[in-house]
């Protein structure tokens, strides 16, 4: 806070705004958010029933029946976001794109990606200005989001598939999952299992990093989400 | 056996009359799901078809295979063993035994080179080039590729044969190894299970004796009209599933009042199978109705799914008892820890400068 606090009077003059996040991509994130967090709770449920409740007649008492739709029908929502978002980085800005590649070959992105590590080991004194994602951040998103949510997709497709049937629409998209693990499916439901986890994981640094990035970086980061504008605090280069 | 006789010749020989074999051939079209239409054209092939050879070879098993098989009641084993296949060697069933058991193997492949049906119960190991399982004087492997060699197509009976089962359970000390890698240029028809049913393994033969081909298949080569499936989807306590109603424990009121398996670890969710319609010894039982969860014996590698009493199995490679559970809270703990330090350092570190820029 006391930083933001002396960078604001130091650049207060002149705070540069640039358009970041355009409408779709922030409506991605907030719907996928909340998607990831009913698929999280719903998705425990299911490996781990709540304890067993007798309300009416098994006939007119669905209460895991309701437990799976909310997780299938949150799985589909993000579903069909996740692919308009890949869409949208054809057509969005060149920030939209970020999240689905890393610049693996050259050679200065890993160097940042390093000095990023030191600012965040309390090595490097002050940070750097991004007006995207830093290279740090890009890694950890694209390894994080763009490969962990297709990982539960395609799991979770091919989980929903047994259930579809066999010669269903998703049995024909997915169904090629299963025999690609060994062949048994309660394998596949340990891999998506495990695979909520590594998303929980991300949630937890994401959500501390993005916090603690808005009050000790150089520039706006949550209110970036909400607004689509980043903020700088002061104007001294780099 | 100069000539083959037909099914039909052979039947009647039975004293079976017209009017049954008839009703043999609609039970047996209503039990492959086929339509009326299907009647006539059994009735035709069982009257004019040559009963089919089938060489029946056993590998490291248990036998469970064949007493299931003997126990099938529609068709009753009886008949598919005496009337229907021309069973001709089959050395837990054969009269014969020793030399003239393997002359009779011999013989059958010799006089009906690409004709046959090669059925196999069991595996082969192929550690130490084979020797732990050794079948009249060889490697059961030898034995294999053998009788493989002219079959027109390979029937791979119950978990062994389909998948390995308990002797290909991890560690596998002997490598025993499933049908389809080690005989790859024949058409296999895994019949997983362990055993399967009855009613399965019968239904799928006659299936290919009565058409003179395969049955549909599954990808993973399993006949769909039995496999299509899994235990959960047809299983009568799916009422509870969906209401949130489970055993919580093997002695509550819950398991008397015969509520889901699932917290039990009934492993019907992930195992394709005919248990809950078709269902065990002549259809009185299956083992969710028995009160125990479903093992997922017919699914490939269940003895290294963890305790058949888990919903969420362990991962044996995080060691001792731990689960997709445990690890994950672990590591969202260990995270969750790091990012609580990072906190704390963060706002000294800032705290720090502060006053630092204020001395200054």
């Amino acid at each position: 806070m006391t930083d933001s606090v002396h960078a604001e009077m130091d650049g207060a003059s002149r705070q540069t705004s640039i358009y970041v996040y355009e409408t779709p991509v922030r409506i991605w994130h907030w719907i996928n958010a909340l998607a990831i967090t009913v698929l999280c709770i719903t998705g425990y449920f299911i490996g781990s029933p709540p304890p067993s409740m007798q309300i009416a007649e098994a006939t007119h008492q669905f209460v895991f029946g309701y437990i799976r739709f909310a997780h299938f029908a949150a799985g589909m929502i993000l579903t069909v976001f996740f692919i308009g978002r890949i869409y949208w980085a054809f057509v969005g800005n060149h920030h939209a794109k970020q999240l689905f590649y890393i610049p693996f070959w050259r050679g200065e992105f890993w160097k940042e990606v390093w000095f990023e590590i030191k600012w965040y080991l309390f090595i490097a004194k002050e940070p750097k200005k991004y007006v995207g994602h830093n290279p740090l951040a890009q890694l950890a998103m694209f390894c994080f989001i763009t490969l962990g949510m297709t990982f539960m997709i395609v799991t979770g497709m091919a989980l929903y598939a047994e259930g579809a049937g066999q010669g269903s629409f998703y049995d024909k998209l997915f169904g090629w999952v299963i025999p690609l693990v060994g062949g048994n499916s309660h394998v596949l439901h340990t891999y998506h299992h495990l695979g909520m986890w590594w998303i929980i994981v991300f949630m937890i640094i994401h959500i501390y990093v993005a916090i603690r990035e808005d009050i000790m970086s150089r520039q706006s980061i949550v209110s970036t989400m909400i607004s689509g504008h980043r903020t700088f605090k002061d104007d001294r280069a780099d | 056996m100069s000539e083959i006789e037909t099914f039909y010749d052979v039947m009647r020989r039975q004293g079976i009359t017209r009017r049954s074999f008839m009703k043999y051939c609609s039970l047996t079209a209503a039990a492959l799901g086929l339509s009326p239409s299907f009647v006539p054209k059994i009735a035709h092939a069982m009257e004019n078809k040559p009963r089919t050879p089938v060489i029946w070879v056993h590998g490291l098993e248990c036998t469970c295979c064949s007493e299931s098989f003997i126990r099938s009641a529609h068709p009753l084993a009886k008949d598919v063993v005496l009337s229907m296949i021309s069973l001709d060697y089959d050395d837990t069933l054969m009269a014969a035994a020793g030399h003239q058991a393997e002359a009779a193997l011999q013989d059958t492949i010799e006089k009906y080179k690409g004709n046959y049906i090669l059925a196999v119960e069991g595996n082969p190991p192929l550690n130490e080039d084979g020797m732990y399982c050794i079948v009249g004087g060889k490697p059961f492997v030898d034995q294999l590729k053998h009788a493989a060699e002219h079959a027109k197509a390979v029937i791979s009976w119950g978990a062994c044969a389909s998948y390995g089962c308990v002797q290909a359970a991890k560690p596998n000390p002997t490598r025993a190894t499933p049908v389809h890698k080690v005989i790859t240029d024949k058409p296999i028809i895994k019949v997983p299970g362990c055993p399967p049913i009855a009613e399965v393994m019968t239904g799928v033969i006659t299936y290919m004796l009565t058409f003179d081909r395969l049955p549909e298949l599954d990808r993973q080569g399993r006949p769909a009209m039995f496999y299509s499936q899994r235990i959960h989807d047809k299983c009568y306590r799916r009422p509870h599933f969906d209401a949130g109603q489970f055993v919580e424990q093997w002695d509550d009121e819950n398991a008397r009042k015969g509520y889901c398996l699932y917290k039990m670890g009934c492993k019907g969710p992930t195992t394709y199978n005919a248990c809950s319609t078709v269902r065990w010894n002549e259809g009185v039982s299956f083992p969710i109705q028995s009160g125990h969860g479903c093992i997922g014996c017919s699914e490939d590698g269940f003895w290294d799914q963890g305790s058949f009493y888990d919903r969420v199995t362990d991962l044996t490679q995080f060691g001792v008892e731990a689960n997709a559970d445990k690890v994950g809270m672990t590591a969202a703990g260990v995270v969750g820890a790091g990012v609580a330090a990072h906190a704390a350092i963060s706002a000294l570190k800032a705290a720090q400068r502060k006053s630092q820029k204020e001395e200054a």
